[in-house]
């Protein structure tokens, strides 16, 4: 062993001690040699991604989100943008509260509907009142933050599934009390279940940003949204850099600890829920601003379960994990609401989970042609038998697919369910077989699966996005449990 | 100098029935180095909780520097000057070894949520002061906690850097008094004798005053300028290290009565 140590030109270098240093540790001294690191150009390059700020990312993005409209003339595809910027925002909002300050706050989306119903009533001529927009949302987002901070005062004390309880009491009591405020003593504050109407669209010192041009989504809207991300994502950065957020992740870590190290627990999670509070209203006005109207239901738990279902794929805790998250949730969700699209993503879906499980492998091979072979003789069988039941389209891929899976012309609706059942039976029994048994026992579960989807999902689109939504939750889940972007996270003793 | 930095007069706690610590006295002097030794269950972490305001004592008063603290929120406590470690490490594990350590310092910083989120220079200043702090903490280590090891997660340390971790981040309040639980459970003798060494080294070069619960002999023999012995929530010797050792109640309490015993 010769005196002199190799370094690592990479790691940084060590700091002056300025205290005695009590023992030399050869083994930390010398842990360059021994990091393991991807080699070749793959590690190069995941080195360089590691050394980009965290800035450059996001004016990329934000730079790549502007040039949408450019690309993208549709104004279905903008308005998608517009919600998409809106989802970012509510998931970057619920991020602090239950991927920083770790409260599982079932109450969020009230917050946006009290940011919505706040701009809808300051802002319209249900009582005549015009705030000015540069007054209103700043004003709106205080105001949510405050009353963030009053529901959390009753709850400071709780924490798990006693927090979350409560919050989503206070979530069904704002929609109650939304549903029932045409009649509060009396007077009709927030017109019950028929909303708000006509609220004013953003206006900036008397220039008035108009919601529509000839009918088709004004892209100006898309920009606000997308600004407001910007300064949110940075403001929620910038106080994750500090003490504040440090304090935050300590008390997620280990409440008892952090309040032992000298941070008062019981504010700092006020002050979570509230910065939470005031995001999420803050989002309400702008989407209301475009909208023009608010309804009680639009606050309702699907709504909460969707944002949730962002951050918990995304990554809780990475911001850039809960953006993507947004991202992808949202544009998914829009995807099969399209039929054609929806059937490719299914079968792409299915393609890529069986290559994922076996592989280029003999396996493989065996199971594609068992299955294209059993659907198409299946076909031909029941087209020879009862013509009516094996109908065949003639355009695009789902013409094709027709002439593999079965496709009767008037399904009795029993059968669809049954075979459901049926399906969700068998992927249960499959995951009990191994190795060539479950080779063997695919091939009709996958046409199974392909009958259930085209004439059961396909005609339900609504509850169909859903379903498909949570399988991929699952699935990324078991892949990996802390989200796309989210850190690897122990909780070990 | 005539007050004592810490003093507990009479303090009592019973969970339920069971009394955990009855009418107990003790007093810790600027710049002493103060065991506690007594078998499992003695009340010695109980003792802990007690001072860091966890828990209430039920008759009694404990004093700092002079004034009572009891009543007080654990984080008032820890901002008048006391710090802790635990024994069964908590550690923020998923955070970074340094960002474990800067956490430390919110008792004595004070940019709040709107400077932090405006980024203004003041909190920028804070924020630099903070983390040289940080890194003068862990430097204090050698080099067991320095270089690459501060970006890491706290969870990829090994158990005895998170024991120094531990320290680091409690000596990050600025404290006066280091309570320290057990520092050296868990480790093997080289790394025993390390911990003894950094103990007093706390004191001459940290200027810390140190009240440690420990079992291991050696260690207590090494650092102490007093041992306290504690069972069933009473004191039961106090004094220099070979006084308290010989003491025939002490050993009754370790090894059980030699007349009566189970041999």
């Amino acid at each position: 062993m010769s005196d002199t140590t190799p370094g690592d030109p990479n790691a940084p270098a060590l700091p002056e001690a300025e205290g005695p240093a009590v023992g030399r540790d050869e083994w930390v001294a010398r842990h360059g040699e021994r990091r393991l690191t991807r080699g070749g150009r793959l590690g190069e390059m995941e080195d360089r991604l590691r050394a980009v700020p965290w800035w450059a990312f996001l004016i990329l993005f934000l730079a790549v989100a502007s040039l949408m409209p450019a690309v993208e003339a549709s104004g279905y595809v903008r308005r998608v943008g517009f919600d998409t910027a809106i989802y970012m925002l509510l998931a970057l909002g619920l991020n602090v509260v239950v991927g920083w300050g770790g409260l599982l706050d079932l109450g969020y989306i009230a917050f946006f509907g009290i940011g919505a119903y706040a701009y809808a009533i300051f802002d319209s001529d249900k009582f005549g009142i015009h705030l000015p927009t540069i007054v209103a949302i700043p004003a709106i987002t205080i105001l949510g933050a405050v009353i963030g901070l009053l529901v959390g005062l009753p709850s400071r004390r709780l924490s798990g599934d006693y927090l979350a309880i409560v919050t989503l009491f206070f979530l069904e009591l704002f929609e109650t009390v939304m549903l029932n405020g045409n009649q509060i003593f009396g007077h009709n504050i927030t017109g019950g279940a028929n909303g708000i109407l006509n609220v004013d669209p953003l206006s900036f010192f008397g220039h008035t940003l108009v919601t529509q041009h000839q009918g088709i989504f004004a892209v100006s809207y898309y920009y606000v949204a997308l600004a407001v991300f910007a300064v949110v994502f940075v403001a929620l950065r910038f106080a994750n850099l500090s003490r504040i957020g440090r304090s935050w992740r300590s008390i997620r870590e280990d409440p008892l600890a952090a309040e032992v190290m000298g941070m008062p627990i019981n504010w700092l999670k006020l002050t979570a829920f509230a910065t939470g509070a005031g995001v999420a209203a803050l989002t309400g006005t702008i989407e209301t601003s475009l909208t023009g109207s608010v309804f009680p239901l639009n606050f309702s738990p699907t709504v909460l379960i969707t944002i949730y279902a962002m951050v918990i794929l995304g990554g809780s805790g990475s911001q850039a994990g809960v953006v993507l998250g947004a991202i992808l949730v949202n544009v998914l969700l829009q995807v099969l609401e399209n039929p054609d699209q929806a059937r490719v993503l299914f079968y792409l879906m299915i393609v890529v989970g069986v290559l994922a499980t076996f592989r280029f492998t003999r396996r493989l091979a065996v199971l594609a042609v068992e299955t294209i072979v059993l659907g198409f003789v299946i076909h031909a069988i029941v087209s020879a038998v009862h013509p009516s039941w094996a109908t065949e389209g003639h355009n695009g891929f789902s013409g094709l697919m027709s002439h593999w899976v079965l496709v009767p012309e008037n399904l009795t609706p029993w059968v669809g369910q049954v075979a459901y059942g049926v399906l969700i039976a068998s992927v249960l029994g499959i995951t009990l077989l191994r190795g060539w048994a479950r080779v063997i026992a695919l091939p009709p579960v996958l046409y199974l699966a392909a009958f259930v989807w085209e004439n059961l999902m396909i005609p339900n689109p609504g509850p169909t996005r859903y379903i498909v939504l949570g399988l991929l939750l699952i699935v990324l889940m078991i892949a990996r449990p802390n989200g796309l972007l989210g850190e690897r996270r122990v909780e070990i003793v | 100098m005539d007050l004592p930095l810490l003093e507990l007069k009479g303090v009592s706690l019973a969970f339920g029935g069971l009394q955990v610590v009855s009418g107990l006295d003790l007093h810790v002097d600027e710049g002493e180095i103060v065991s506690v030794i007594g078998p499992n269950g003695a009340g010695k972490t109980t003792l802990f909780n007690l001072i860091t305001g966890i828990y209430k004592p039920d008759e009694g008063d404990i004093t700092f520097d002079g004034s009572s603290i009891v009543g007080l929120q654990p984080h008032q406590i820890t901002q008048r000057g006391i710090a802790r470690t635990f024994q069964t490490l908590r550690l923020f594990l998923n955070m970074t070894v340094r960002d474990n350590v800067m956490a430390a310092a919110y008792g004595h910083t004070h940019a709040g949520l709107f400077r932090a989120m405006l980024r203004t220079p003041s909190m920028r200043r804070e924020e630099r002061e903070i983390r040289e702090l940080a890194e003068r903490r862990l430097a204090f280590f050698g080099d067991r906690l320095m270089g690459y090891r501060w970006d890491q997660p706290a969870y990829s340390l090994s158990y005895a850097n998170r024991r120094r971790l531990e320290i680091a981040r409690a000596t990050a309040t600025s404290p006066r008094i280091l309570l320290l639980d057990e520092p050296a459970a868990g480790m093997n003798p080289a790394e025993t004798h390390e911990i003894t060494e950094l103990i007093g080294k706390l004191r001459t070069d940290g200027g810390y005053t140190i009240l440690v619960i420990e079992h291991d002999m050696h260690v207590v023999e090494g650092i102490s300028d007093r041992v306290v012995a504690l069972d069933h929530g009473v004191k039961i010797a106090e004094g220099a290290f070979a006084e308290v050792a010989t003491d025939p109640l002490v050993v009754e309490a370790y090894l059980g009565l030699g007349t009566t015993g189970t041999k």
